[in-house]
């Protein structure tokens, strides 16, 4: 249940996998990223309604085959330019992409949570989202008449969100902005979860939200593994670490440099100490 | 002679904040939209009661968050939901009065698109795509929209449709069972678009000062109508103006 982030990622996702990081710009499984990156996983399918600065990492190490999102950017700073690259050059690989509105996306995985095929919502109708998506529809309510937009559920082959904590068994905390990732662990076949500590007993927090161990596959102690984004209680959001992004992923050979440097320095500092001090 | 001196973006995003009114639920977006409805509930709409789309509900942020899931949203909110809570019951149902968002194009109809320029298949800039938009655009109240204005961002017709405004004119929101009235107000750096009561397409009805109407129009990527009744926006306040520039640390 508990094992370190090297083996957790080896074990758990697998190239051609769907994967979901979760995390609204709150807990972003950044460090799980990372290693996907070093363990040179391709053709994976990935899934997040936000993806932001560690998708298009993911993206321009070539990890990823498809893309299914609601809105890629870097918050509050610009566009993903690696996502972009690959949109517009197929650099390095040609990314394909099915994009949702974050109402569809929520619904979705909140499908894909509670074992039906499909949700409903009110929404998409009039974009041209639908034309570019065949994974919108449209259904007729049985009860009203009414003209509804349908989608499919989501069930990930592999979700990994970050929390705060975890207790030995592996139920895991996690509270503040809490985003989709509950829905997200709920929808998928394993779910791995990277925490800031793991504690022998958990204390009860107020607005806490509990995955109990039984939804949960594998726990990884890694702190300061959302980072550059936050952990509530724990660590802030590095802004400067955002906006700094903008510079490196516009330019190839910036990302490069940049993607040498966390490859490199990964075989060279073996497995992450943290993990196996556990 | 006026001491008050201010910039284009200072004017859009006081005119912007006072179309804000107290006590409404405004689901606010980043960027200019979360600025102006700062800059309100620090004025005139103390009660304002701003939703981002992270799931905080009612918060009163000590400064401008980078994004809208900054820790500070969270920290000061009335309550945290989680994301398909806030479109399934906040949204969806028609309890948030306004919706304040931005974009990269906009056409006659306020049709909105912040997905791709150019094809969609062979994008020439792929931008960050619809997020909250389209359901905002449909199912708040109404729609403010705040954007600087060009010819490259006040287009003819959208590349894409991200979110609907008033479609292709009359009848349309009806049509396509959109439960909001859409973009009641567009702002920008020179002026003050409505919809035609009647033909639902944008029309000028304010400049603001210094800004002439010829400027607008050259501005604006249609042969843009103009109100009869063309109003001058009123200038910002000594209070608005510190209020703002306290927020975006250009004081």
């Amino acid at each position: 249940m508990i094992v370190p982030l090297d083996e957790a990622v080896r074990e758990l996702v697998h190239d051609g996998d769907t994967v979901a990081l979760e995390g609204f710009t709150h807990l972003i499984p950044v460090a799980a990223g990372h290693e996907i990156i070093r363990q040179g996983l391709r053709d994976l399918t990935l899934v997040r309604m936000t993806p932001d600065i560690v998708y298009d990492q993911l993206i321009g190490a070539g990890c990823a085959a498809k893309l299914v999102f609601s809105w890629g950017g870097n918050p509050g700073v610009g566009s993903l330019h690696r996502f972009r690259d690959a949109v517009t050059s197929s650099w390095p690989v040609p990314l394909e992409i099915e994009e949702h509105s974050h109402a569809g996306m929520a619904n979705r995985y909140v499908a894909g949570a509670s074992g039906l095929p499909f949700a409903v919502l009110r929404g998409y109708s009039g974009t041209d989202l639908v034309a570019h998506n065949p994974h919108i529809k449209s259904i007729t309510c049985p009860f009203t008449g009414q003209e509804l937009a349908a989608v499919p559920a989501l069930n990930p082959d592999v979700t990994i969100v970050h929390a705060q904590r975890a207790d030995t068994d592996g139920n895991v905390q996690l509270w503040g902005i809490t985003g989709i990732q509950k829905e997200a662990a709920l929808a998928a076949e394993r779910v791995l979860v990277t925490v800031e500590e793991v504690v022998d007993t958990l204390d009860p927090v107020p607005g806490q939200v509990i995955l109990p161990a039984r939804v949960v596959t594998a726990v990884s102690p890694v702190p300061g593994g959302a980072a550059p984004s936050y952990a509530h209680g724990y660590y802030e959001r590095d802004n400067d670490a955002y906006k700094a992004w903008d510079a490196i992923g516009r330019d190839r050979a910036a990302f490069t440099a940049w993607l040498e440097e966390l490859t490199g320095a990964a075989s060279l500092a073996g497995p992450q100490p943290a993990g196996r001090a556990l | 002679m006026t001491t008050v001196t201010w910039t284009a973006d200072e004017i859009m995003t006081v005119t912007a904040a006072r179309s804000l009114r107290d006590r409404m639920a405004c689901f606010v977006g980043i960027g200019l939209p979360s600025t102006a409805a700062n800059v309100a509930r620090r004025t005139h709409a103390p009660g304002l009661w701003m939703i981002y789309e992270s799931g905080t509900l009612g918060a009163v942020p000590d400064h401008l968050p980078l994004s809208i899931g900054d820790g500070i949203l969270a920290e000061t909110a009335d309550t945290v939901v989680s994301v398909p809570e806030v479109f399934n019951y906040w949204l969806q149902p028609g309890r948030i009065d306004v919706g304040f968002l931005g974009a990269a194009q906009i056409d006659r109809y306020a049709n909105i698109n912040t997905t791709v320029i150019g094809d969609y298949d062979a994008p020439k800039v792929r931008l960050p795509g619809a997020g909250g938009a389209p359901e905002i655009a449909a199912s708040c109240r109404e729609v403010v929209v705040i954007m600087r204005q060009s010819t490259r961002a006040f287009v003819d017709r959208v590349d894409f449709v991200t979110s609907v405004g008033h479609g292709a004119g009359p009848g349309d929101r009806e049509r396509l069972g959109l439960t909001g009235a859409g973009p009641m107000r567009v702002i920008t750096d020179l002026g003050v678009m409505e919809p035609h009561p009647e033909t639902r397409e944008l029309v000028l009805t304010g400049v603001h000062p210094g800004v002439d109407v010829a400027a607008v129009r050259a501005a604006t990527g249609w042969d843009l109508a103009v109100s009869e009744d063309l109003a001058l926006t009123p200038e910002p306040t000594t209070e608005e103006l510190a209020v703002l520039r306290e927020l975006t640390g250009s004081a």
